[in-house]
């Protein structure tokens, strides 16, 4: 045996869709404003996947050495079938989550997915006030997430919260945890919304300070050395106000493979909105095909596709470039470097935003919730004002 | 926060975590909510052996016996119990 003071091999040298993510419908009783579903989701909401298509998906990605599996949405509970799904999931020796807003998840639904083998469920909540859970959502559902989360932890499953912040949760940061400690969650996501999707139509409605978001990491801190191994708080920081972007789902086509309702495999949630790619579907093509083989899959993989500043910068490995989709939506070219870095010709949009997220004259604009009539107007032409600053619909 | 590994301690995976061989990657991992571990094969042969009976002597003892040629193996092997009680893959019995 060699060394084995730390037992982690950091490199995964050939790409393998390790985690795959199920959005298995689109469908959903919530209508959040910062919903990073695309906004004309309304499109795909028709021809969803059925069990035994969703069953030769997991079969295939696992054999390809697929091991996480996420299964969300929209809501996920509105389909009948996540039992067969999950029960499946874990005979084929998957760690399955379902993510869920917790509407729909009865007594006996939870029963049947703890028979069935499902590791974890991860909840969504919003806000300690009932006011601005329902608002945000756009629902009367914030009684309902209590419920949903004791039941959780009674049936012995991890409780992992998924919290979004945005401006109207973010002075909160405090009770929020307090409240995850209340429930005895074992994991909590301070996410910070990314703006795809409906939270980017909404990002002047959305986005916090500057000082709001060093302060909420500042109780957040405090409270991580207050809680210590009980809790474990992941603060995901939000990129516009950072120098550098993300590497955007790990590298495009290198960890996570994405398969929507109907059948599209993505590497990213938002990839759709990308111009010039066909993303192939599982009911036209073999799932390794599409994979290894595709041209959506090769199109931004590694760094031969960049341009500059990024193909010649000295950073370009922690990065990759950041996101396609910003890249793209923000400045109309799709291998620019992600507008967050301070290093693109594109910073100042990002700035921009940041200065029209202070203007109140924008931020007192409705917000735009995601609702089926809403997504339906959008692919139809309307709010054309809101759509003004972005090359495509989010 | 380094806790103390004793001979006599019995570990099992900690809950919420799943140890498992894989094939695709030809190695075992540790699976849990929002992550997962490749372990090198040292270390997946320890955690093979942690399933809340056999205690930290047995496990030395039976690689001592499986790897006769490796030498003196119980200080890494105590070193990888600290480490993965440390990130809380395993937990007391
Ligand atoms: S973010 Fe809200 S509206 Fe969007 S899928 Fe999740 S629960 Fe539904
Ligand atoms: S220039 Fe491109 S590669 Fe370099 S840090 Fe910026 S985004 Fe990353």
């Amino acid at each position: 045996m060699t060394t084995l003071n730390n037992g982690v091999e950091a490199n995964i040298t050939q790409t393998q869709p390790l985690w795959l993510l199920a959005e298995i419908t689109y469908r959903c009783p919530l209508h959040c404003a910062f919903c990073y579903n695309p906004t004309d989701y309304a499109d795909h909401t028709k021809n969803e996947l059925n069990t035994d298509e969703w069953i030769k998906v997991l079969r295939d990605a696992r054999k390809m050495g697929a091991l996480q599996l996420g299964i969300s949405g929209g809501e996920p509970l509105l389909r009948d079938d996540i039992e067969d799904i999950v029960t499946e999931a874990n005979q084929l020796g998957y760690y399955s989550n379902l993510i869920t807003s917790g509407v729909g998840l009865t007594e006996k639904r939870i029963d049947s997915f703890k028979a069935g083998g499902l590791d974890h469920i991860q909840l969504s909540m919003h806000d300690i006030t009932e006011e601005i859970s329902n608002f945000v959502t756009d629902t009367k559902t914030f009684k309902l997430k209590q419920k949903v989360a004791a039941m959780i932890k009674d049936r012995g499953y991890p409780m992992v919260l998924n919290v979004v912040i945005h401006r109207y949760n973010i002075g909160h940061i405090k009770e929020i945890l307090e409240m995850a400690e209340k429930l005895g969650a074992d994991y909590v996501e301070l996410a910070n919304t990314q703006y795809y999707g409906w939270s980017l139509i909404n990002r002047n409605q959305l986005m916090p300070t500057k000082e709001q978001i060093d302060e909420a990491e500042k109780i957040t801190n405090e409270f991580r050395e207050y809680i210590g191994n009980k809790m474990k708080i992941f603060f995901v920081v939000p990129d516009y106000y950072a120098e550098r972007p993300k590497k955007c789902m790990n590298g495009w086509g290198e960890v996570f493979m994405i398969v929507t309702a109907n059948g599209d495999v993505l590497p990213c949630h938002s990839a759709r909105v990308l111009p010039n790619i066909d993303f192939p579907n599982v009911k036209n093509d073999q799932l390794n095909e599409i994979w290894y083989d595709s041209s959506a899959f090769n199109k931004y993989r590694g760094d031969d596709w960049m341009k500059e500043p990024c193909q010649s910068c000295s950073e370009k490995e922690n990065d990759l470039g950041g996101c396609r989709c910003q890249a793209f939506l923000l400045s109309g070219d799709a291998e620019s470097a992600d507008p967050i870095c301070t290093k693109s010709p594109h910073r100042h949009l990002i700035d921009q935003a940041l200065e029209d997220s202070k203007n109140e004259i924008l931020q007192a604009q409705p917000i735009i919730f995601r609702t089926d009539k809403n997504s339906k107007e959008l692919i139809q032409g309307e709010h054309k004002e809101r759509l003004k600053d972005f090359k495509a619909m989010p | 926060m380094t806790q103390k590994i004793e001979l006599s301690d019995i570990y099992k995976i900690a809950p919420h975590h799943r140890f498992q061989w894989e094939e695709a990657q030809n190695c075992y991992v540790i699976l849990f909510p929002e992550g997962m571990i490749k372990l090198n094969p040292s270390a997946g042969e320890i955690l093979n052996l942690v399933d809340g009976k056999n205690s930290v002597e047995n496990v030395v003892t039976l690689l001592k016996e499986k790897f006769k040629d490796a030498g003196d193996i119980e200080k890494d092997i105590i070193s990888m119990f600290e480490f993965a009680l440390n990130k809380a893959w395993i937990s007391k019995e």
